[in-house]
């Protein structure tokens, strides 16, 4: 009874880490421009592929993760610049669908250069299950909670130490402040762009090995992602990460303990819970209208 | 005015004389061929979440037609195909299907690659009277038999048969099953629960999962906690029976573990790595072309055609190319056999195909099966070090 608990925690941990760093790359956009966007997941895809076909054809895998991690903020870039930018005054509607948009763009691209076939990534370290207490875990798991967790808080470091990440917090908070301040606020939507695609792209190249990588595997990613960031107050990076734990907790102890069939209904039964009876999340601030 | 009259003139004369000259050569070549081409229309997904299959029935039956034309055609008729890609849509199918009958005027049409896609096409052809050869897998379409349809895979009624009877010989009788939330996994679902009750299996267990999941580990929990299940079928296609198969070894369960003709390819094996080891499944003899005896009719069929795919687009051939080329096969014999391509003697023709040996069987239909296969087209093979053994 309580192995078989553990083991859903255990999984609901794991598919968890991935939409946390999902929604925290969400986040980091939607705080720099107000931008929702919906390319977050082709990140994921970019990351994933890029590592699975360069190892396969010789290349190490942390060169690869790293050249999967440049291609992927690239993409990032060109998407801010031209497509996002240049509808800068468009209204939020507009621009969610811009970036649907661009996401489409991107798998049509990677199904060109990597063909429509699953890829194959080896797990890092084996797969020799890990037992604990009578559950199980793949030790890709723990790179994947590590990854997450590392990455999390090197986010946390960057925003609270350095001077980009507080222009970028800065921006988020006003932006026409920050610009009379003399933050370059274009300069700002551009980085944040390509730390949320970095950050998807790592996060793609740690969890190829248990989903394996195929050019759609974003849109699930990116979905469960967004929901997370939501769930958590949309602009809140702790709360997207814990967001994204308590997503794969809740889907995984939906899918042991009622069933299977509603597994992907319970992510979004809570999404439309709390965009019905907490449409600020979590821990988001209480939005205020100034009239 | 007769300015006017003039440009109209003008036009008509400059139109009138592309067209010569683009017809002209059309003109000689069927002249020089001289003969009616043999109108094949194709419908396939090859793009989209079905490309998988779709993408192999499209280059198969391009080769085919490209090789029996140079080989001389059909009773020195060339071939004409005309292929057309749904996306996967069966909206798309049924207006493919449309311009087919209606503006190609083809005599047969091969394909829908989805059970969506051709029971799209179903009533169209039906109405208009063309003989149609599906190439997707669900029972509904030749049950109950509809005149002008037929179909070439194997159905999920088989593979569900063949399963259960190797959990006799092994002296199981009580199946989990977990079937994926999918047209294919659907369909495999009610297929295996009537199966069982025929066949006195007992079904301890009945879940299901998302065709893009990324972990299946609560559901197998559940099954491994089963007391009762002696045996578990998984009903899916794509990445996810790979991925059902590698948490199964991760939660070390230790059932027999039973997959679908779904994931009867090499992509399985590599992407499920060494967890695949020891799972069975039903498969065509395509699959083992190699490890057929030599007294098998299908051997030198399926090895023939293994070379000629695997030689022209240097990939593996996979089951879904051959099932195309058994479309195409019964098709043309059924043409040479009516004394050409009239509409109901065509249909009568292939209605009639006996003993025809393909890669998916040898295939004998009648007017109440339009499938023709037996449970012997199939053949349970067991993954061994990477690669696809027979079961005696």
């Amino acid at each position: 009874m309580f192995a078989e608990l553990l083991q859903y925690l255990l999984s609901g941990l794991t598919i968890g880490a991935i939409y946390a760093l999902a929604g925290l790359g969400f986040s980091i956009i939607y705080n720099a421009s107000h931008v929702i966007n919906f390319a977050q997941g082709e990140f994921i895809m970019i990351g994933g592929m890029a590592s699975a076909t360069l190892t396969a054809s010789g290349v190490p895998l942390p060169l690869a993760i790293l050249i999967g991690c440049g291609g992927a903020m690239l993409v990032g870039v060109l998407v801010a610049k031209f497509a996002v930018e240049r509808a800068r005054n468009a209204s939020t509607v507009t621009l969610i669908i811009i970036t649907i948009g661009a996401s489409i763009f991107l798998r049509g691209v990677a199904e060109l250069v990597w063909g429509k076939d699953f890829k194959r990534l080896d797990a890092f370290s084996g797969e020799t299950p890990i037992q604990i207490l009578g559950a199980s875990m793949q030790p890709q798991s723990l790179w994947v909670v590590g990854t997450a967790g590392v990455l999390i808080v090197a986010i946390g470091l960057f925003f609270a130490k350095t001077l980009t990440g507080k222009a970028i917090l800065a921006t988020s908070h006003n932006r026409l402040a920050a610009q009379l301040v003399g933050i370059d606020v274009k300069r700002v939507v551009l980085a944040s762009f390509a730390l949320s695609a970095a950050l998807g792209a790592v996060g793609g190249a740690v969890v190829a090995p248990i989903t394996f990588s195929y050019t759609e595997m974003g849109i699930m990613l990116g979905l469960k992602g967004f929901t997370a960031a939501v769930l958590g107050g949309l602009g809140h990076g702790p709360g997207a990460v814990a967001g994204g734990l308590i997503v794969g907790i809740a889907e995984a102890l939906g899918a042991g303990y009622i069933s299977s069939a509603y597994k992907d209904a319970v992510a979004f039964v809570i999404i439309l819970a709390v965009l019905l009876f907490m449409p600020n999340g979590l821990f988001g601030k209480r939005g205020t209208e100034r009239v | 005015m007769r300015k006017r009259l003039l440009a109209t003139f003008a036009f008509t004369a400059a139109f009138t004389a592309v067209a010569a000259v683009t017809a002209v050569p059309g003109l000689m070549s069927a002249a020089a061929q001289a003969a009616d081409p043999i109108k094949v229309g194709a419908i396939v997904s090859a793009t989209g979440p079905a490309s998988f299959l779709g993408d192999p029935e499209k280059k198969v039956l391009e080769l085919y037609a490209d090789r029996i034309n140079k080989a001389g055609g059909v009773d020195g008729r060339p071939l004409q195909l005309t292929v057309y890609d749904d996306g996967g849509a069966a909206d798309k199918a049924a207006s493919f299907t449309k311009r087919l009958i209606e503006s190609d005027g083809v005599d047969v049409i091969v394909g829908g690659t989805t059970t969506a896609a051709t029971m799209a096409a179903v009533p169209l052809v039906e109405r208009a009277g063309v003989p149609f050869i599906s190439l997707a897998g669900a029972v509904v379409i030749v049950e109950p038999v509809k005149k002008w349809v037929f179909k070439t895979p194997h159905t999920d009624r088989m593979a569900a048969e063949k399963v259960m009877e190797d959990m006799r010989k092994r002296g199981l009788t009580k199946l989990a099953l977990l079937s994926e939330d999918s047209g294919f996994g659907k369909s495999g679902r009610e297929q295996t629960v009537a199966v069982a009750k025929e066949r006195g299996i007992e079904l301890v267990a009945d879940e299901t999962y998302g065709a893009k999941d990324t972990d299946v580990t609560a559901q197998l929990t559940k099954i491994k906690n089963n007391a009762s299940a002696q045996a578990v079928l998984v009903f899916g296609l794509g990445q996810g029976p790979a991925v059902v198969t590698k948490n199964y070894r991760q939660l070390g369960i230790a059932l027999p573990l039973y997959q679908s003709h779904g994931v009867a390819s090499k992509e399985y094996i590599r992407l499920a790595g060494g967890a695949a080891e020891g799972v069975r499944l039903p498969a065509a003899g395509l699959v083992v072309a190699a490890q057929l005896a030599d007294s098998d009719p299908q051997k030198k069929v399926v090895t023939d055609f293994t070379k000629v795919y695997e030689d022209s687009f240097n990939t593996e051939v996979s089951t879904f190319a051959g099932h195309a080329y058994d479309g195409l096969m019964i098709a043309l014999d059924a043409v040479k056999r009516a004394g050409g391509t009239d509409k109901a003697k065509l249909r009568d023709a292939i209605e009639q195909t006996k003993g025809y040996v393909g890669t998916g069987g040898t295939v004998t239909m009648s007017a109440k099966d339009h499938m023709g296969l037996t449970l012997d087209a199939f053949h349970m093979v067991e993954v061994r070090q990477g690669d696809w053994a027979l079961v005696k």
